[in-house]
């Protein structure tokens, strides 16, 4: 009956764009999801983060294929989203004029560890229909495999379900609404009627080179999503951290906790692609891949709050990965370690607002940041003062870091903002070089680790000598982003972290004013000046810097400035307390990849520093 | 003279009945991983007497191979009759891949106990995706990927099994 209505109706929402904040996030750790206020699921790759995508609507409202579940009247899709408390399982709540009409459940699940006896498919995406009133819906399954590049004609399995079949890839959808294929045979798409009080179920199972698993639903769909749950709340339950603004850090930690690919420790940057920096620029980036600096600071912030099983798996991937190329490291890898990284433009996809190309792979695994070193050894510091334990191979790892630092840290190199032009002499860099030695130099002195002092030593005093001969701007009173330059870098911000400076030191507190004096935009920062790169385009403020700028205050003791820039903050998550890269000036709305676990970093180091300042009416130790 | 007494020995039997197992499988298990097909007799067979992944994979070669062995004397016995030739192998291979397909494969949701069907959906024991008609719902490839392998299978013991 009802398809072709459905198709109408679908076509009218092809034509709006919705925010990139307008999102929610499902995941199981492996993979991820993004689902829209209306219901619609646009983003799902399969079948880890950096996988092609079998759903890229964010990307290409006509072509990238999505799967949607709404009321089919229009005066019943105003809707909110919540997550079922402590977990990454997502209500979205359709309201009519007398109350919530529709609610939709979303979760990728997560079988609890006794589950062994039950044989499941590699992933499942599980979604509840419940109607409080009587409400007719509006089901659309349109599966794009590989980025819309493939097309595959959808199959029935009989009651089993719905299938699409892309190479070695088998997606299935099973369901007890009664959906129909289109005459292209590209969708399955209904109108249904639905009860008050009735419940129904969509169950989308994948597996990879194997035999298709296709799960029950009912009260065994429902049991799995209690399961899923449960094992959310139960991870939420081990977070140590009770201080102020507790909600928002734990749902920072589990957004993090998701973006963790969970077969290897691995942290990705954010599980989508090509969300762009400027709205309709080619600014477009493809995060899906583990950054050894922001998984670094992921795993701080995890040992901070407690969670010292991510911080195990992820110094664990590290040795692992690392040991074709060590003691050289790349700046980025894939889930499972991956080195090479090639980087496409996908002509399959409109982009974002039509922001273009769409790329996926990342050019910057060639790029050569001499911080990634700094941050690797802080991070194994800080784990090992945590009371982590490194192996030999680890110790091993760590001294070859110090000697590659030694050799390097005189030459330019492209920064942790991965400048595609030519390589400069970035202070910010050659601070984490200096904290590279200074930490394995630490390490060596509670006995952790031997390394030759004298040459360590020698080199980190060389290194100072050099930022602050170049470094620091005496005009200005502040350190500047590269040598001999006059130019504020947030990154900077970084310095009391890093253990370089007390955070009260007068050249601190001069960068401090210069940075928020030049880079400031409300409580948002840019990370540096807006257009002093080569690209195209004006970026918006930078998520985790903005951050910085409060962990900053906060260390330097103005916490009062500090809680009044972190509760502004605050208000530009979007309706799940998401955030994405950068947050626009003008809209205040997020921009770039989504969610972004960088930012989500920045914001949980912020929390716990304001509440170490507000403790001790001082700062955090470094 | 019986037939028995015109087969080969036993230890005989076992040598060339295993490495023609061997050779099924790794060309099987190399279409599955190099993405030819999915289906994977070890683990349909391992299902049938346990839900644990992991042990079913265990059970599932165990079960093949020991099914690969029995093969041998039924390939034995044939080949006493029409005489052992390569050729001969890949040609009885190919009948009992022909025989897999059509009639072993379709029947499992009948006789699986842990294998849906499309006629009733799935239950909580229920849950693995049927073959359908020649393995088509592994793959397009799978009739050619488990052809290849049975041939194979006749080949290695049509082959090397001494007259």
């Amino acid at each position: 009956m009802s398809t072709r209505e459905a198709s109408a109706s679908a076509g009218k929402a092809r034509d709006t764009w919705p925010a990139i904040g307008d999102y929610g996030l499902i995941g199981d750790s492996r993979t991820a999801a993004l689902v829209g206020l209306d219901g619609g699921i646009d983003w799902l790759c399969l079948p880890n983060f950096s996988g092609p995508a079998f759903f890229a609507r964010l990307l290409d409202r006509q072509r990238g294929g999505y799967f949607q579940v709404r009321p089919a009247h229009p005066s019943q899709r105003r809707a909110d989203q919540t997550y079922v408390a402590d977990s990454n399982v997502l209500e979205t709540r359709f309201r009519s004029g007398t109350g919530v009409a529709l609610r939709l459940t979303d979760a990728m699940t997560i079988p609890p560890s006794a589950a062994a006896e039950q044989l499941r498919p590699q992933r499942e995406l599980l979604r509840k229909v419940e109607a409080l009133e009587d409400t007719e819906i509006e089901i659309i399954f349109e599966p794009r495999p590989d980025y819309a590049r493939a097309r595959t004609a959808l199959r029935r399995y009989g009651k089993l379900g719905w299938t699409c079949s892309y190479r070695d890839h088998f997606l299935l959808l099973h369901t007890d609404l009664p959906v129909e294929l289109t005459e292209d045979r590209q969708s399955v798409r209904a109108i249904v009627r639905l009860q008050r009080g009735e419940r129904r179920f969509l169950s989308l199972s994948y597996v990879r080179r194997d035999i298709g698993i296709i799960l029950p639903l009912g009260n065994s769909a429902e049991q799995r999503l209690i399961e899923t749950r449960d094992w959310w709340r139960d991870w939420s339950s081990h977070c140590r951290y009770q201080g102020p603004y507790r909600e928002a850090v734990l749902r920072s930690a589990l957004t993090l906790k998701l973006l963790t690919f969970c077969l290897s420790g691995a942290v990705v940057a954010a599980p989508t692609t090509s969300l762009p920096e400027a709205v309709g620029s080619s600014r477009n980036w493809d995060y899906r891949y583990c950054w050894l600096r922001d998984a670094s600071l992921t795993l701080d912030a995890f040992v901070d709050l407690g969670y010292h099983s991510e911080a195990d798996e992820f110094i664990g991937w590290l040795l692992y990965t690392t040991a074709l190329s060590r003691p050289k490291l790349q700046v980025l890898y894939d889930v499972y370690g991956e080195s090479r990284i090639p980087e496409h433009s996908l002509e399959s996809l409109q982009g974002y607002r039509d922001s273009r190309p769409v790329r996926i792979g990342n050019a910057a695994w060639r790029q050569t940041q001499l911080d990634v070193y700094g941050m690797v050894v802080m991070a194994a510091a800080d784990y090992v003062r945590a009371g982590g334990r490194i192996s030999r191979d680890g110790r091993k790892m760590l001294l070859g870091f110090g000697k590659l630092v030694c050799q390097l840290w005189r030459d330019p190199d492209h920064g942790l903002w991965e400048a595609r032009g030519r390589k400069r002499h970035h202070t910010h860099s050659k601070v984490t070089c200096w904290a590279a030695l200074n930490s394995l130099l630490a390490l060596a002195e509670e006995r952790h680790l031997q390394v030759p002092e004298d040459g360590f030593r020698g080199e980190l005093s060389a290194i100072r000598d050099a930022i602050e001969a170049k470094g620091f701007d005496r005009e200005l009173n502040s350190y500047t982003d590269t040598f001999d330059s006059n130019e504020p870098d947030a990154s900077l911000l970084l310095m009391p972290r890093f253990g370089y400076l007390p955070p009260d030191d007068p050249r601190m507190l001069g960068t401090i004013r210069y940075i928020l004096d030049k880079l400031s935009s409300g409580p948002l920062l840019y990370r540096y000046p807006p257009g002093s790169d080569e690209l195209a385009g004006k970026e918006a403020p930078f998520g985790i810097c903005s951050f910085w700028a409060v962990e900053a205050l906060a260390r330097a003791g103005r916490v009062e400035e500090a809680t009044e820039r972190f509760e502004q903050l605050l208000e530009h998550a979007n309706h799940l307390g998401l955030y994405s890269e950068e947050i626009s000036a003008d809209t205040g709305e997020a921009i770039g990849n989504f969610p972004q676990a960088f930012t989500h970093v920045g914001l949980i180091n912020a929390a716990l520093s304001l509440a170490a300042a507000s403790e001790h009416g001082g700062s955090k130790p470094t | 003279m019986t037939l028995l007494e015109q087969m080969p020995d036993l230890l005989t039997l076992l040598v060339w009945g295993l490495a023609a197992s061997m050779v099924m499988v790794a060309i099987q298990s190399g279409s599955q991983h190099a993405g030819l097909s999915r289906l994977s007799l070890p683990f349909l067979f391992g299902t049938y007497f346990t839900a644990n992944r992991s042990r079913a994979h265990i059970i599932g070669f165990i079960t093949y191979l020991i099914g690969g062995w029995t093969f041998t004397f039924i390939y034995a016995g044939i080949f006493v009759r029409v005489g052992t030739n390569w050729w001969i192998g890949a040609i009885v291979g190919f009948i009992h891949g022909l025989f897999l397909l059509l009639f072993m494969l379709p029947a499992m949701p009948h006789v699986h106990p842990r294998m849906a069907s499309e006629y009733d959906g799935p239950t909580d024991t229920r849950r693995i995706e049927p073959p359908g008609f020649l393995g088509l719902n592994y793959g397009y490839r799978t009739p050619l990927t488990t052809l290849a392998s049975q041939i194979a299978y006749g080949i290695v013991l049509g082959g090397f099994l001494p007259s």
